[in-house]
């Protein structure tokens, strides 16, 4: 009961400590705030990324298709996907074949055609200037709006639009597979996570939770001197040493406490706006985010009881006297040994799993925690031996120097627990970086398409080739088209109907076909066999023999006919290269004049077309073009970083968190900083009597916070290669170590320094004011 | 009304913090190798006028000549300057810089005008000797008594040779066989070096080592020396 | 200060001749004022006759002053008695100064000048004592410092006074 007892005096001098006691256990409350927010995001996360992919599945129309022709209960869709300004716009062409035909979810109605229903996003996008273009591509009139179950977040670009002519295409054009036939949305397949990103995801978690913990700790810990000097008048009344401990338990377990309700609070507000962010294209409602009540309740139990564990801790190497404070801790110098555990142990759980990442196999993913955390504690644990060790070694040097080595060399240890944040934080989001760093290098290897050549690449319909070289020659007039390559595709089987083997032939003039396959010379009428290309085919084609080409390789509704052709004797091997999209063509090339029939031969096309690079919206115009001639066209950006769009968002995110955190760390280290300057208002006055030049000193306080941050950046970059370089082992990738993150993390983590230093300069000059010496 | 040879003299200072009169009308003087003890009760304005005298605080009004030149028609720079150079400061609570050692305090004036840190800290241990601290050198402030801290201080006064020595309560914080001792050494070493000591104090036996002594009361000097020889 | 009981306390270490009696007296106690040898002669005379102390021997052809004395054991009770009984602290009640402030007010004259012009007396006898201190040894430092520290109550009292001449001033006119 006495404990109890203790424990609340220690709460009542919390709250009631007059101006200075709130100061304190505001700022703790802050601290603590802050990081209950994030747990609370955290735990709630899981059950926001379930809810979003729960609302994919309801819509998905992938792999939808019926067999079977039109009933009342089938719907025909069209996709319609788009991009618009590097945003994805999700579109669909409907057209309900019955009265019974299946609403997609958040859509009360099928739209008529010509109207469409559209997400708030993108009918905001379409009102704004910003849309002018977008406009032009869907030019569907907004008759309603679909609501948040048929949305993925409230970010999301989306439009169901009526359609009457998908049927006729259905049922006659050539491409008929481009409109699906599905009687349900619902698709219970499900994606499994792809470990590389399940990896990432616990790794962030890890990274940007550690420091929040390491703040934490510190925040408790704010104000201790003054609690300290509390603490010995309570001793000196009569109380004994447990009860100052618990006392000072109380007061660390109330403001945590009063920082759970803050984060609580801030929990709620941030969630407010959690649906103007973005990370990595995901973006989920506020409503989404809904903690686990179990896992909730377990933050606002674990935060004030590891708070007074903390206390506890910490109350252990000091010991409160009547008549002051004893820090056993200062004369044992520290052993290196048992700091070097946890890292090597972290090491030991995260070496075996390396390499397991090649073959796409899951990871152990509380050993991956584990191994992470404990590398992460290492920094924390050898932390405070490297600034005593290296602190211990500093001499010589400038007044401003000696003032702050002699100053660390005293206190070396809360110097080191204010940098051990930033110092996690960085090792952290170091490993990260260069983790996120390959895998975005591995997808850009991946889509092999070259932006230097074409930006885009446009497939034209062959069923009329007056109207596609219509479009072709709009397409070339469009403002912002610099050059297009065009490729006209057809198949050369070795009969008229049903071949059994099949010949692909690409018809374009010569400065089009250089663009697939090196020719040795050409001229129009010229013929080539394709070598090395990416598969294989069945070489039907010898010189001399005849082929039935044919657009549509025989399913062709159309019927035009199939028009026999000889192959002539001068044909020559020409090897392949690749074309703007990364593929190298197989099977003959040939130019427009050996080919007379081409121009009324019904061919597919695929145009690559080159913008003005100083042009951001010639591709939007391009793609309204597309649009126009066929409203499901695949027409496309091409992209030879198609996925690090995605990355690009995490590793700011990450930039953005890590720089948080690093803030946070930073207003403690300032707090510190400033109740130290205040302590030694006298003293500094002094200095100033005898002539102590402002640098001098402003340069001792810049010092004094640049050499415990420099040693922690140093061991954090240390770390953070090591452990980033472990985990490009696990993934399976080489280890090639990305300077540009280490660098701008450490960057980030010198900028804070300097912040901090500029902030506690006007207060240093106003206490080196001569008033300072004016206390009698 | 200033003695020729002065080397230090104030004239009709005026100062206010806020609405309270610190000084009003007070005048100084001082030669080399005098010293001079200010007087008066406490909240009297002696430490303003300390202040005032060695630049660190500019009077509202009023003339300070140190050496022929018009100490508030310095910059503060300047006025800095002259502080580390011609001026040495002792105070009531020794106010050593905790982190550094005795050596290194006693060194700091020497280092802020740039004398290299082993000249520095040469020239303080035979200053430290003169005080009889020699052997204190490594130790911290933290780890020496009072009367052996303000010993040190005074050797950190005195280190730069300078021609004033500004002494605030200098006894202050001792017992009254430590603060002769301090007293004695002070002045024994200010006379050595024909340095001038303003010592501002309210105890009479410490003023008595003085040459003569200043009255501050509400603002306003008297030097009863030069009444009495009128 | 009783000439008779510091006389035979010098005299316990041993006997002593009248004129080493005065010496030794002059070297420990008379800074300021040394014994007449009448004074010895007639304190002697009266010890002698109480039986305190007695004479030891006569030098050859000595006349008064040729005595040796040595201390009686009454005389060594005696002064063990007194050296055991504490002094009678100064009551101080009667002060010439006190006087002259309050006259001072009464008649309008200046009190604060009357303080200031005080201090600076004490002070320069201080400084003379001082003076005396930093060149002599541990006696006139100990001496010195008795007198400096009486002297420093009168101006501690002084500067008391000063402080509270206003409150003085109405309580006098009244």
């Amino acid at each position: 009961m006495s404990l109890l007892r203790d424990l609340a005096l220690g709460a009542r001098f919390a709250l009631s400590g007059g101006r200075e006691g709130w100061t304190r256990t505001l700022l703790t409350a802050v601290g603590v705030g802050l990081g209950v927010a994030l747990l609370l995001g955290t735990t709630a996360l899981p059950g926001a990324l379930n809810a979003r992919t729960a609302r994919d599945n309801a819509r998905n129309d992938y792999g939808a298709s019926v067999d079977g022709g039109p009933a009342a209960d089938t719907l025909l869709i069209g996709r319609a996907d788009s991009q618009y300004r590097g945003a994805d716009v999700r579109g669909r062409l409907v057209q309900a074949e019955g009265a019974k035909s299946p609403l997609p979810p958040g859509v009360s109605a099928l739209p008529a055609p010509g109207t469409m229903a559209a997400s708030p996003a993108l009918r905001d996008l379409l009102a704004s200037p910003d849309g002018k273009l977008l406009r032009e591509r869907i030019p569907y009139r907004i008759s309603s709006t679909i609501a948040d179950q048929g949305l993925m977040g409230p970010h999301e670009l989306a439009y169901y639009a009526g359609s009457d002519t998908l049927k006729q295409r259905k049922d006659t054009a050539d491409d008929a597979a481009e409109v699906m036939r599905v009687n349900a949305f619902v698709d219970k397949q499900q994606e499994k996570l792809d470990p590389i990103l399940a990896l990432l995801i616990v790794i962030i978690f890890v990274v940007l939770l550690m420091p929040v913990g390491v703040f934490i700790a510190a925040a408790v810990r704010f104000g201790g001197d003054r609690r300290d000097r509390r603490l010995a008048a309570l001793r000196l009344a009569g109380a004994d040493r447990r009860m100052t401990r618990w006392i000072a338990a109380g007061e660390a377990l109330a403001g945590a406490a009063v920082g759970v309700v803050v984060g609580a609070l801030f929990f709620v507000i941030g969630r407010q706006y959690v649906g103007d962010i973005s990370v990595a294209g995901l973006n989920v409602f506020p409503s989404d985010i809904d903690p686990n009540p179990l896992l909730a309740a377990a933050v606002a139990i674990a935060v004030p009881a590891s708070a007074v564990a903390v206390t506890l801790f910490a109350m252990r190497s000091v010991v409160v006297e009547p008549l002051g404070v004893v820090r056993a801790s200062v004369p044992r110098r520290r052993r290196m040994w048992w700091r070097i555990l946890p890292p090597l142990a972290g090491l030991g759980l995260l070496v075996p799993m390396m390499g397991r990442g090649r073959d796409r196999g899951m990871f152990n993913q509380s050993q991956v925690i584990g191994g992470t955390v404990l590398l992460l504690i290492g920094v924390t644990a050898l932390l405070p031996w490297l600034v005593e060790a290296a602190v211990r070694r500093l001499g010589g040097g400038p007044v401003g120097w000696q003032l702050a080595v002699r100053r660390l060399q005293l206190t070396s240890g809360s110097a080191a627990r204010m940098v051990n944040g930033i110092a996690v934080a960085v090792a952290g989001a170091i490993a990260l970086q260069m983790l996120l760093g390959a895998v975005e290098g591995d997808y850009v290897k991946a889509s092999g398409e070259d932006t230097s050549r074409a930006q885009l690449v446009v497939p034209l319909a062959g069923s009329d080739p007056a109207r596609q070289s219509g479009e072709l020659r709009t397409l070339k007039a469009t403002e912002g088209v610099t050059q297009a390559v065009v490729l006209g595709s057809l198949n050369g089987g070795e009969k008229a109907k049903d071949p059994e083997h099949y010949t692909p032939v690409t018809v374009a003039t010569c400065a089009d076909l250089r663009e697939v396959a090196t020719l040795p010379s050409c001229k129009d009428g010229d013929t080539f066999t394709a070598t090395g290309g990416d598969y294989p085919y069945d070489n039907i084609a010898k010189p001399g023999s005849t082929l039935c080409l044919d657009p549509a390789l025989g399913g062709s509704k159309t019927r035009a006919a199939a028009v026999a052709w000889t192959l002539p004797a001068g044909t020559r091997d020409a090897p392949s290269r690749p074309d703007p999209m990364g593929q190298r063509r197989t099977g003959l090339l040939l130019t427009p004049g050996a080919l007379p029939q081409h121009a009324k031969l019904p061919t597919r096309s695929t145009v690559y077309v080159s913008t003005a690079p100083d042009d951001a919206l010639a591709k939007e115009r391009v793609l309204n073009v597309a649009g126009r001639a066929d409203p499901l066209t695949s027409a496309r950006s091409l992209n030879d970083t198609q996925t690090s769009g995605r990355f690009a968002g995490v590793r700011k995110g990450l930039y953005i968190g890590a720089a948080a955190v690093l803030m946070l760390i930073g207003a403690s280290l300032l707090v510190s900083m400033l109740e130290q300057l205040r302590e030694r208002k006298k003293l500094l006055s002094a200095l100033v009597a005898f002539g102590t030049r402002r640098t001098t000193l402003s340069w001792s306080v810049l010092w004094q916070t640049a050499v415990p941050v420099a040693l922690g950046l140093t061991l954090a970059a240390a770390v953070g290669l090591g452990l980033g370089s472990v985990l490009l082992r696990m993934v399976g990738r080489s280890v090639t170590v990305d300077w540009v993150p280490a660098v701008s993390m450490v960057g980030i983590g010198a900028g804070v320094v300097l912040l901090v230093t500029a902030l506690s300069l006007p207060p240093l000059w106003r206490l080196m004011r001569p008033e300072g010496l004016r206390t009698e | 009304m200033t003695p020729a040879g002065s080397l230090l003299v104030a004239q009709d200072l005026h100062k206010a913090y806020g609405p309270t009169p610190a000084l009003d009308g007070a005048e100084f003087s001082i030669h080399p190798g005098e010293v001079v003890a200010v007087m008066g009760p406490s909240g009297s304005g002696k430490s303003t006028l300390l202040h005032c005298l060695a630049g660190i605080v500019t009077p509202d009004s009023g003339k300070i000549l140190y050496d022929g030149r018009e100490l508030s028609a310095m910059s503060d720079a300047e006025r800095s300057a002259l502080r580390r150079t011609e001026f040495g400061f002792v105070f009531q609570f020794g106010q050593l810089v905790p982190e550094l050692t005795c050596v290194e305090n006693v060194a700091l004036p020497l280092r802020l005008t740039g004398v290299k840190r082993k000249e520095a800290e040469r020239r303080s241990l035979e200053w430290m000797e003169r005080l009889e601290v020699a052997d204190l050198g490594n130790k911290r402030p933290g780890e020496v008594s009072g009367g052996q801290g303000q010993r040190v201080a005074v050797a950190r006064s005195l280190v730069t040779q300078p021609r004033v020595v500004f002494a605030d309560e200098p006894t202050g914080a001792l017992d009254s066989l430590n603060g002769e001792r301090v007293m004695q050494l002070l002045t024994e070493a200010a006379r050595s070096t024909n340095a001038a000591v303003v010592l501002v104090t309210h105890e009479a036996r410490v003023a008595a080592y003085s040459d003569r002594e200043i009255v501050v009361r509400d603002g306003k000097s008297r030097d009863m020396m030069l009444e009495h020889s009128v | 200060m009783s000439i008779g009981h510091t006389l035979l306390g010098l005299l316990e270490s041993g006997p002593r001749h009248g004129y080493d009696l005065k010496r030794a007296f002059d070297e420990k106690f008379g800074h300021d004022r040394p014994l007449h040898y009448g004074q010895v002669y007639s304190t002697m005379s009266r010890l002698l006759k109480n039986g305190l102390v007695e004479v030891d021997g006569v030098e050859a052809g000595g006349g008064p002053e040729r005595k040796r004395y040595a201390i009686t054991e009454a005389g060594v009770t005696d002064v063990e008695t007194w050296i055991r009984q504490p002094e009678k602290p100064e009551p101080y009640l009667q002060s010439t100064l006190y006087t002259k402030v309050v006259l001072a007010l009464l008649t309008g004259r200046d009190a604060a000048d009357v303080l200031d012009t005080q201090r600076a007396e004490h002070l320069r006898l201080m400084r003379v004592l001082t003076d005396r201190k930093r060149r002599g040894d541990l006696s006139d430092q100990l001496i010195c410092d008795h007198a400096l520290f009486h002297l420093e109550a009168d101006l501690r009292w002084l500067e008391l006074t000063a402080a509270r001449l206003v409150q003085l001033a109405t309580e006098v006119r009244t």
